[in-house]
């Protein structure tokens, strides 16, 4: 393969995610779907990417491609996926599964379920580090309880012995954080963490991982459907529909000036205090499946703004026009006030 | 804790007596004991002399307590057909039925959770279809059948194995045991097998459905998130959480062996407490029959009750820890 040095390699040299082109395959039956089609993203260190999207759109398809968990019969089907400029969708499976835990941590949604019941956190956090450092069984050991007292378990060293049943559900998101960053990764997969914790509780786990990524320099690709945690947590915004990337760009400018008519319609939909709507409207008609998806752009059925060549052709990805929304009329500045 | 056991205790207990009560109702009202014990030419006297002498004057409860009473000291009175205490008849086949039951417990237990896994963690490869595909059939076909197989082929056609019996046994102490000699041991191999396919079938089976349950679990996933090896994702987090299920089924299982026993003692004239109670039958020994009941179930309960504790020892979940509060 030939490399030449386009002008965003770069800037992708900091990047430690870098994510381009990827299309991820499920054969069927009814034909081959693609869940995930022609993302392409970075994130860099100390940097978390929200990426929000109704549900089916492809977010966790995305982010496990990433980590190499595809459930069969799913699979790359396309693209490229580097870490710190090292490619890590194409290595033999024992590299990438040793690159799991170690360079890239993943934390799921429900803490309830996460956690090996059968097991103490103090065994979990040590068989992965032992995994992954060249430690002894007690240096193990010390780490583990440091990594507990890192993301905020009181008492660490006379907890590390108890079960995950004797923790509350915020309690035990934390654990599984602790087991996600242990072994100190760059990368952090998060889908949907706060989910299935209690609204007091979901603030807490937010400011946690937001303190572990500027202290640590972790990059983190933070997948959530809550508004808030995006516009409280996020540097920048993905936006998927339909498994395509639409829209990506900083948080502030996502929120409150969305250029793709599905951000747009997904903002004024979303109740968030900051954003000041006054009334929620709802986008009608709801995201096709991925065996019933319309031709041209996903999202021409639902959307306003939709012309002919809409209905004909797909809109270039955000990679192939370097822009911030894959739309063929996007909204813009003078759109919008054009609209008011 | 204590309070669980001693519920499971008290419910065992419970079982026990109603068990007791169906044999000594067989004792009371099955066949005439004395008709079984005096021969032909008898007097009225000596019908009368019996009848007291075994109690069956008293008023029922009184006898059902009795009864009890001896039972717990494993008194079961005399044979009526070999006029010896039944106790004794026992202990001297017991030995034969329990190498045999644990011979065959600890292939099935052993083949049943070694293949069990196999197939969960290859679901798809070729191997794991077979094994499933023939363990239908082991499902399928009734024991004594197999047993008739495995003779014909190993001992007829081969005459690798022998067709019947124990072989030479040593004593040791009151036990005797086949273990020792190598005839005893070759006699073992078609009966142990016999006997323990079908629970072993029914464990791999239950072990490969409880395991891919687990694999699917959040848990198991994390773990691969983690990058822990394949052999500790399944050893180590599937192998356990497996467990907990099938260690009470299992543990049935294993009981029934010593029940199933019956079925395969019968096929290879294995002189144990199966086929003692299969003669028994036919001799309306009623003892014999009472006691060997009384046996069977004394060991199902207690295999019950065992395995129940088990489940304690390894779900730290169920172990109730007051020190400890919740973490908020
Ligand atoms: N085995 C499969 N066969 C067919 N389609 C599948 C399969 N697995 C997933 N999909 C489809 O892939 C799409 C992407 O799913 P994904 O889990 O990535 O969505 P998501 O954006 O994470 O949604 P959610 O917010 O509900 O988690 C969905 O439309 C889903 O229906
Ligand atoms: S490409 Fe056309 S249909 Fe698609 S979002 Fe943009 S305007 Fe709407
Ligand atoms: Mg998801």
């Amino acid at each position: 393969m030939t490399e030449t040095m386009h002008s965003d390699d770069r800037a992708n040299a900091a990047a430690v995610l870098s994510v381009r082109d990827l299309v991820v395959e499920i054969p069927t039956r009814a034909g081959t779907l693609r869940p995930t089609d022609g993302v392409s993203y970075d994130i860099r260190a100390g940097e978390i990417l929200g990426v929000v999207g109704e549900s089916g759109a492809g977010k966790s398809m995305t982010g496990n491609a990433v980590i190499g968990l595809l459930d069969p019969p799913a699979r790359i089907a396309g693209g490229e996926i580097r870490l710190n400029g090292e490619r890590i969708d194409n290595i033999p499976r024992d590299r990438l599964r040793r690159l799991r835990g170690d360079r890239i941590g993943m934390i799921f949604q429900d803490p309830l379920t996460s956690l090996n019941p059968l097991l103490t956190i103090g065994e979990q956090l040590t068989e992965t580090i032992l995994e992954h450092l060249p430690v002894s069984q007690s240096e193990a050991l010390e780490r583990a309880v440091a990594a507990l007292e890192e993301v905020g378990i009181p008492a660490a060293r006379a907890r590390i012995n108890s079960y995950p049943h004797e923790f509350s559900g915020g309690m035990r998101q934390r654990v599984v954080i602790a087991l996600a960053l242990c072994a100190e990764p760059d990368l952090v997969i998060a889908d949907e963490p706060t989910t299935a914790l209690d609204v007091s509780v979901q603030a807490q786990i937010i400011a946690l991982l937001k303190r572990l990524c500027r202290e640590r320099g972790v990059a983190v690709m933070l997948v959530t459907h809550d508004m808030g945690v995006i516009a409280e947590a996020a540097d920048r915004v993905a936006v998927m529909y339909a498994g395509r990337l639409v829209e990506l760009g900083p948080v502030r400018e996502v929120l409150t000036r969305a250029r793709h008519p599905y951000t747009a319609g997904l903002m004024a939909s979303t109740p968030l205090a900051s954003l000041g709507h006054a009334r929620l409207k709802q986008i009608p008609g709801a995201m096709p499946r991925l065996n019933a998806l319309p031709a041209g752009c996903p999202f021409h059925p639902r959307c306003e703004r939709a012309g002919e060549r809409c209905r004909e052709n797909p809109p270039p990805t955000l990679a192939a026009c370097e822009g911030r929304a894959a739309c063929w009329f996007p909204l813009t500045p003078e759109t919008e006030e054009s609209a008011a | 804790m204590l309070a669980y056991v001693l519920r499971r205790v008290f419910q065992s207990a419970l079982v026990l007596l109603i068990v007791g009560l169906v044999a000594f109702a067989m004792f009371r009202f099955v066949g005439d004991p004395i008709d079984n014990m005096l021969g032909q030419e008898r007097t009225q006297a000596d019908v009368e002399r019996l009848r007291t002498e075994l109690g069956l004057d008293q008023p029922f409860p009184v006898q059902y307590w009795r009864f009890l009473e001896q039972a717990v000291q494993g008194n079961f009175g005399l044979s009526y057909r070999q006029g010896r205490p039944v106790s004794e008849i026992l202990v001297e086949r017991l030995p034969a039925t329990l190498e045999l039951a644990f011979v065959s417990g600890l292939f099935a237990l052993a083949f049943g959770i070694g293949l069990g896994i196999f197939t969960a963690i290859r679901k798809r490869g070729f191997a794991a279809n077979a094994i499933m595909t023939l363990s239908l059939i082991g499902v399928s076909l009734p024991t004594f059948l197999i047993g008739i197989l495995l003779i014909y082929v190993f001992a007829v056609e081969l005459g690798w194995l022998p067709s019947f019996g124990r072989g030479e046994v040593v004593a040791i102490g009151g036990w005797t045991t086949g273990f020792l000699t190598e005839s005893g041991i070759k006699a073992l191999i078609l009966p142990a097998f016999t006997l323990g396919l079908y629970q072993m079938t029914l464990i791999m089976r239950l072990v490969r459905t409880e395991m891919l349950e687990v694999l699917r679990q959040d848990y198991i996933r994390f773990a691969r998130a983690r990058g822990l090896r394949e052999r500790a994702i399944n050893f180590r987090h599937a192998l356990k959480n497996t467990m907990v299920p099938v260690i009470t089924i299992t543990g049935l299982q294993l009981g029934s062996i010593i029940a199933f026993a019956i079925i395969t003692e019968t096929v290879f004239q294995w002189p144990g407490v199966g086929l003692l109670f299969i003669n028994a039958i036919q001799f309306v020994d009623i003892p014999v029959m009472a006691a060997y009941l009384m046996m069977i179930s004394v060991m199902f309960v207690g295999i019950n009750l065992i395995v129940d504790l088990l489940y304690f020892a390894i779900d730290p979940r169920l172990r109730v820890d007051r020190s400890a509060g919740k973490v908020t």
